[in-house]
């Protein structure tokens, strides 16, 4: 194989890397909170992209379905987390996993009952032709690397100097002494899972175009999101981001050597291998067992 | 430990239940049309399958998302020795039974330093990948890619007044009788002892003397060893192994039968496996254009009124009301 097409599959790797990222961070936000990991969360954000499918199809321009469809995400997630969440928050880990399940089926079902199962085209916002002359990337992998990472930095910034985003960080890692102090624990989490829910509507948006809307699209990607947060370490976002990266550079260089057929099987393979290696992921934190 | 307390730990009321139990599940299929009678089949076969995951997911707190493959490959080993060996049918089974316990006894030993959500990963990823190796072109002469194998339907032997499928469900409710006595055994004597040790404070486990590493996997192996029994039970059940019925779906919905029927409990098994073989029928009916919808708003349903399974809510109703008569 030649330098240009491993180049073209680095590269390319990357741009789906940036969309298992955002995902890998979706989980991390509402890990961190509950120490659970959403296994929904690529269905709604499937389900987020034929919102914004249908305002495409009813008309409205591309930025602004965009933003709505952001927006309804946001709420989706504040009134899950609400609505078929809370009642469970005292309740055995196994059960909020099957809760959790139960919602995939239900987004599944219901975006194919809504919709249908046929595949369906979805518009890039980004030109057609590769940008700069460039002949290793399209400008769509360009471009939505590129919104993947505004959406990190918007992130960063707002955990990092915002009042609302050092609450929310409070209560994910203290509730009690949060609590004290006044913040709204509950709702905060509401918050984190509503933004999680906008980072995957992003994140399923700017995947459609490549991969095609259908009920199916995110299983492939809620696995290496998945992946790619235990390998850059749970508990930490910017290793999530990072993890998810590797993760899309792993598969698509090796989607090109062994094939596509076992290309899942080999990636996960290696993942497995790095875990068994260190078990907390390349930037989680090792756990100190106190006896 | 018995609820009446006597004092050698043995109650005749005990044994009550599953008497009363066999005898009901004897009577069953003589009252039933064959494919009702091939559905309760598939309920037992699940029945393994769930306390063998239960025991590795309830009673050791290990979660596997992944007992979809093991199920698969005690599918496939009863499949391929029938068909490429000659075997008799019932001669498989317990070879299935061993083949699955290795290889989920060797899946063990790496997965012991992997806990929690890394655990569930690494199995989930054995799950996923289990339909592609079962297709892949290597072992194609064995397996039968993606077409599968198909099984000859096993004949009731001339002494027995049934039809195959009631056959079939003896065969079936014979193995369910002996897997869950010796699975008892195991989860109420010292070894059950040690897994849950293991669950609820691993490091006291350790100090007062559990081989953790070695229980932990011999769990893996177990369970595994129940679960493609299991496999290879459902796969003589249905005639026909494909690489398709073996998703990662299957290993989802066992998890979802364990935790339904009851984590940490034997009997919470057969609820689990009512759930998992009947629920998706009822959702069908009750849509056909989003079925799964159905499932899952009633699977949450069942989750918010019973956290703690079906067993677990027997239990507390039992409670209540030796309670309420003691008062």
């Amino acid at each position: 194989m030649n330098m240009n097409l491993l180049l073209h599959q680095i590269l390319s790797g990357l741009a789906t890397g940036g969309i298992y990222a955002s995902v890998a961070l979706a989980l991390v936000m509402i890990y961190q909170a509950t120490h659970l990991v959403n296994f929904a969360q690529g269905e709604i954000a499937m389900f987020s992209t034929y919102i914004a499918w249908a305002l495409i199809q009813a008309g409205v321009s591309y930025w602004a379905a965009f933003a709505m469809t952001v927006c309804a995400a946001f709420v989706l997630g504040v009134v899950i987390e609400r609505v078929i969440i809370r009642p469970f928050e005292n309740g055995p880990i196994l059960a909020v996993v099957i809760v959790f399940i139960a919602l995939l089926v239900i987004f599944n079902s219901l975006a194919g009952w809504i919709f249908s199962y046929t595949i369906k085209p979805f518009p890039s916002p980004f030109p057609a032709e590769p940008l700069f002359g460039n002949s290793y990337v399209s400008s769509h992998e360009l471009g939505s690397t590129a919104i993947t990472l505004i959406v990190l930095l918007l992130l960063f910034a707002f955990f990092r100097f915002t009042p609302l985003g050092l609450a929310m960080r409070a209560a994910a890692q203290n509730p009690v002494s949060s609590r004290l102090v006044g913040i709204r624990v509950g709702w905060m989490l509401a918050l984190g899972w509503g933004l999680a829910a906008a980072i995957g509507a992003i994140a399923g948006m700017m995947v459609a175009p490549t991969v095609f809307l259908e009920p199916n699209m995110m299983g492939g990607i809620l696995l290496y999101a998945f992946a790619g947060a235990l390998l850059g370490g749970i508990d930490s976002p910017g290793g999530a981001v990072l993890g998810g990266f590797v993760v899309g550079v792993l598969e698509n260089v090796i989607g090109a050597y062994v094939g596509t057929e076992l290309k899942l099987t080999v990636a996960l393979v290696i993942i497995i291998g790095v875990l068994v290696v260190r078990p907390s992921g390349m930037f989680g934190r090792v756990h100190v067992v106190r006896v | 430990m018995t609820p009446n307390g006597s004092a050698n730990g043995f109650d005749r009321r005990q044994l009550l239940v599953p008497a009363i139990a066999i005898v009901f599940a004897v009577a069953l299929p003589f009252a039933l049309g064959n494919y009702h009678v091939f559905q309760v089949t598939l309920v037992l076969v699940y029945a393994i399958a769930l306390l063998g995951l239960n025991m590795l997911t309830g009673f050791n707190g290990q979660i596997s998302l992944g007992h979809g493959a093991f199920y698969a490959i005690g599918a496939y080993t009863a499949a391929i020795l029938m068909d490429k060996a000659g075997l008799p049918y019932w001669a498989t089974i317990p070879i299935a039974g061993a083949v699955c316990g290795l290889a989920g006894f060797l899946f063990g030993l790496p997965a012991l330093r992997l806990e929690g959500l890394y655990l569930a990963l690494a199995t989930f990823a054995l799950g996923v990948a289990m339909p592609q190796i079962l297709k892949h072109k290597s072992i194609e002469a064995w397996t039968g890619g993606a077409q599968g194998i198909v099984i000859i339907k096993p004949d009731p032997p001339a002494w027995a007044p049934v039809s195959q499928d009631q056959w079939l469900y003896f065969f079936t409710l014979a193995w369910v009788i002996v897997a869950f006595v010796l699975g008892g055994n195991l989860l109420r004597g010292r070894i059950g002892r040690a897994m849950v040790a293991i669950r609820d404070q691993p490091i006291a486990a350790q100090a007062m003397g559990v081989n953790t590493a070695l229980v932990k996997s011999m769990t893996f192996g177990v369970s595994a060893m129940y679960t493609g029994v299991a496999g290879a039970l459902g796969a003589i059940a249905i005639q026909f192994v494909a690489p398709d019925s073996f998703t990662i779906f299957l290993s989802i919905t066992l998890l979802v039968g364990v935790v339904v029927g009851g984590l940490a409990s034997i009997s919470g098994a057969f609820f689990g496996a009512l759930f998992i073989q009947f629920v998706p029928n009822i959702a069908d009916k009750i849509s056909k254009a989003a079925p799964w919808a159905i499932y899952g708003v009633i699977l949450i349903a069942f989750m918010y009124l019973m956290p703690s399974g079906v067993a677990g809510f027997l239990r507390l109703v039992r409670a209540k009301w030796f309670r309420w008569r003691a008062a």
